[in-house]
């Protein structure tokens, strides 16, 4: 029985009505355990009788061709059993949901760093002495490695709304100021790994995905074989911020060698071809412009901004994305310009647009409260538009003025002074604030969830959890509304035979998956409801029990043969009736050392409004997760490109600075309660990325708070701040 | 070469390439996957394994090298069924998200507590003589060297924070 739904009109409030009291709640993560213990299998883990091994050989020059390599040479050397390259190849990882294969470029090379070759050995040292010894020869040609002066630039009009230089030329006060972020890395803890094997015309493959349903097809059409040929298991993902949204590299040249050997073979990346072959984010140069009356109210709005990428790319960072919809002014304008570079192929790093993008703005904020000198969270409050500022279309649950409001005031936020005013020793303190926002969707998705004759229940979806908490939330779901224990629930994830789910990525995971189990779970009520001869609003289930009527019944006795309810979630006309997105505020309070131009963030507090929670403790730590990286963002990660190749120079983690643990204050999240009806069934949004929509600028804004520095350029490195100290 | 090796308390004998790390060692030869491998360059800690009861990464060891000395990998702290009470702590305060960093992150921190209680100073430490306290920014600093990209930094020091008190009382 399948339970279809088009997201086209608000539903019920069920999960409000249910009576397990599982949902939201901390529950830890069901997987916790076998992760904690080293038991937890990831991609590169799964071993197979008689299995080969294969490392990835990296392209040393941007642009060009390849001419030759000496593989006879190094197919004499101890334990390798072949080279592959050309052919089906992989350029790059596919961009999320492309669901048809990337680039394969044949013998062209388009970055430094592109993966050419994949060498195959008994075992890993073979390989890797192999891969070290496998010299490639190339006829290179003109490579555009800079953004700032790449001979090809597409422009695309974003939107030229109303008048803005007139409404510039007429404000009380206006700021006009140029921005720049640098390439960030998803850099997850665990690198790109698959392994392959077949078995006649099917491949299975273990991989690190986030998106299976995806991923098939993409594998498929990679390889030139039939989807229903591919199956990919992805149990653990160890991480992934957007960088295994898409089949990769490694995918593809371990089943090449395995169909080839006839035998599995495993292909897992260096840490260094993560950082040069998997999606970074773009640079981005930003111009933004702000009018405001004498009130502060914005009469115009401009973002304007340069990103790069490959030739033929289709992504281009949205950096302007929650500008459409933050803030009002009627006189709006953006413009994008993609420069065509030899750079590592960019893509989705999580919150893409939203993680720059808003450092700009929200920077061009604290500019604009600062010389019009009115308190920065009183300024936002003063420009939240009564509709969408472009459509006009109502918006759906948007908790921002209470986020500034209740944030501010758990904060301490009116304990902030003047810029050098607070001073402890050599080091100057200040705060900074910034909003959050993040445009929220809802992605179709399946599940099937089977009731048991004992009492049990089993959820079962190609979802993933890449951290995100999937095991626990869907599980939760089947539990409240199934009316069961949590430890009666069973979840199992990351299997593409399974219903397709939304998969992992731009935040839709938990909304769409877990609004798909509901729907499943409703089925099953229906059925329950229907056996008991009572209407499906007058069944309740707790612990294990069916009430209907002033009726107890176990559901053991109940069910003699499992009940499998299937649930289909789509997304409909709210999502184009309302402007949906996750709100938050951001504070932060840091130390500038004037000696050094050091800065300590000294703690956090992050505000956030996302609909439904469905466990706090697991939506808790997205948000750190979150806000972290913005300490990342604002003061020390840079991917570094060498302005003659465009090679990536720190592509490891030592030379790109992802936070350490002794970099993290206290922080402190504040979940705000809201349901979105518009949202989704299940009246859930988006956490995961909205940790980290804007807070870069909530520190580089308390930076200025502290010593009167305005770092335009991020990162706010000692070596900018002291030079304007 | 045939070697060796004394890990979790059993002895393995194994046939091993001498290019091969201790970490591989681990992972390919003897199918103890717990310790992760997340750079193979001792930056970021996924793979830290206990050798006589000190901390190290085992990515930048050879195996041959650690023939009679006592191995301890996250497998041997405990299990799904027995958990260590580190371990209990981390799925007690969310210590962790996609967990592949996890079991660096335990194992380096059963190591560190031993560290402190000896008295080991720290960059955050007053001074170099006088016993460093347990404290917040004592966990953070020694804690450094294991890097979480999920960001579960907040988890893993309340994690460690209560086992260490747990221990004292």
């Amino acid at each position: 029985m399948t339970r279809h739904l088009r997201m086209d009109e608000p539903q019920a409030r069920l999960l409000d009505e249910t009576g397990q009291g599982v949902l939201s709640t901390p529950l830890p993560r069901p997987e916790g355990p076998l992760k904690v213990t080293g038991r937890a299998r990831y991609a590169a883990e799964v071993t197979m009788p008689d299995m080969a091994v294969g490392v990835l050989v990296r392209a040393t020059i941007p642009a060009g061709r390849v001419t030759g390599m000496n593989t006879s040479e190094v197919m004499a050397m101890p334990g390798v059993l072949g080279v592959w390259h050309g052919g089906k190849m992989l350029r790059n990882p596919a961009q999320g949901t492309a669901n048809a294969a990337p680039v394969q470029p044949g013998d062209k090379v388009a970055y430094y760093g592109q993966p050419i070759a994949v060498v195959v050995a008994e075992t890993f040292e073979d390989a890797r002495a192999a891969g070290q010894a496998l010299k490639i020869a190339y006829a290179p040609s003109n490579a555009e490695p800079d953004p700032d002066t790449a001979a090809t630039v597409e422009t695309a009009e974003g939107l030229d709304q109303g008048d803005l230089e007139a409404a510039m030329d007429s404000a009380a006060y206006s700021i006009d100021a140029a921005y720049t972020t640098p390439g960030h890395s998803s850099a997850p803890m665990e690198p790109h790994a698959a392994l392959a094997a077949w078995e006649g015309d099917n491949l299975v493959v273990h991989g690190s995905y986030q998106m299976l349903k995806y991923n098939v097809n993409e594998l498929a059409d990679s390889l030139g074989i039939p989807p229903e040929n591919v199956r990919i298991h992805a149990p653990y993902v160890g991480g992934g911020f957007g960088s295994k949204l898409g089949i990769a590299p490694e995918a593809v040249a371990a089943s090449i060698a395995s169909k080839e050997l006839g035998r599995p073979v495993r292909v897992a990346m260096a840490r260094q071809d993560v950082f040069e072959m998997t999606m970074r984010r773009s640079e981005t140069r930003q111009r933004v412009r702000l009018a405001a009356g004498v009130d502060g109210v914005l009469t115009g709005l401009g973002h304007e901004d340069r990103v790069s990428n490959l030739p033929g790319e289709s992504f281009a960072e949205p950096t302007v994305q929650a500008t459409h919809f933050l803030y009002g002014g009627e006189n709006r304008r953006y413009v994008q310009e993609i420069a065509r570079v030899n750079r590592t192929c960019a893509g989705s790093v999580r919150a893409p647009g939203e993680a720059v993008g808003m450092l700009a703005l929200e920077n061009a904020m604290d500019e604009l409260a600062e010389a019009m000198h009115v308190d920065p969270v009183d300024l936002r409050l003063r420009n939240i538009p009564d509709t969408h500022p472009e459509s006009g279309v109502p918006y759906s649950a948007r908790s921002l003025a209470e986020c500034l409001r209740d944030g501010a005031e758990r904060f301490g936020w009116s304990e902030r002074g003047l810029p050098g005013e607070r001073r402890e020793g050599e080091w100057l303190i200040g705060m900074g604030v910034a909003s959050a926002a993040r445009a929220n969707f809802i992605m179709e998705s399946e599940a099937r969830v089977t009731l048991n004759p004992d009492g049990t229940a089993l959820v079962e979806t190609d979802m993933t959890d890449i951290g995100t908490g999937s095991y626990a939330i869907l599980g939760q779901i089947a539990a409240e509304m199934l009316g069961l224990p949590m430890d009666k629930v069973k979840v199992d994830l990351g299997d593409s035979a399974m219903p397709p789910a939304s998969g992992s990525g731009g935040s839709f995971g938990a909304a769409s998956a877990g609004s798909s189990v509901y729907l499943a779970a409703q089925e099953i009520r229906a059925e329950i409801a229907r056996k008991l001869d009572c209407a499906d609003d007058d069944l309740t289930l707790r612990d294990g029990n069916a009430v209907a009527d002033n009726r107890k019944t176990a559901l053991t006795e109940l069910i003699d043969a499992p009940m499998v309810g299937h649930g289909h979630l789509e997304p409909g006309k709210t999502a184009e009736s309302h402007s949906q997105a996750g709100y938050g505020a951001h504070f932060s309070e840091v130390a500038v050392n004037e000696v050094t131009g050091e800065v300590r963030v000294r703690r956090m507090l992050s505000a956030f409004a996302v609909g439904r929670v469905l466990n706090q403790r697991t939506a808790t730590s997205q948000g750190h997760g979150g806000m972290i990286w913005g300490i990342g963002t604002a003061l020390t990660e840079e991917l570094q490109h060498d302005p003659r190749d465009g090679r990536i120079v720190n592509r490891d983690l030592a030379e790109y600075h992802v936070p350490v643990n002794l970099d993290v204050p206290d922080l402190d999240v504040m979940l705000i309660e809201e349901r979105d009806d518009e949202s989704s069934p299940i009246q859930a949004k988006g956490i995961g990325e909205l940790g980290l929509s804007g807070v870069g600028a909530a520190i580089t804004n308390a930076i200025y708070n502290a010593c009167g520095v305005r770092v335009r350029d991020y990162p706010a490195t000692p070596d900018k701040i002291l030079a304007a100290l | 070469m045939n070697i060796s090796l004394s890990i979790n308390g059993t002895t393995h004998d194994l046939d091993v390439d001498p290019r091969t790390t201790l970490l591989d060692a681990l992972r390919h030869h003897l199918d103890l996957t717990g310790s992760k491998k997340g750079c193979d360059h001792g930056q970021c800690g996924a793979c830290t394994v206990m050798v006589n009861g000190r901390r190290i990464n085992s990515c930048l060891a050879l195996a041959v090298m650690h023939e009679g000395d006592d191995i301890t990998t996250i497998e041997g702290l405990g299990s799904p069924e027995a958990m260590s009470p580190m371990q209990e702590a981390f799925v007690g305060h969310d210590g962790f998200q996609c967990g592949y960093c996890t079991p660096g992150q335990i194992v380096s921190a059963t190591a560190m507590l031993s560290e402190l209680k000896e008295g080991w100073p720290s960059h955050v430490s007053d001074d170099l003589v006088s016993a460093p306290k347990m404290s917040r920014d004592e966990i953070a600093e020694r804690m450094s060297g294991n890097l979480c990209r999920c960001s579960a930094y907040p988890g893993i020091v309340a994690a460690i924070q209560d086992t260490a008190d747990k221990e004292t009382t």
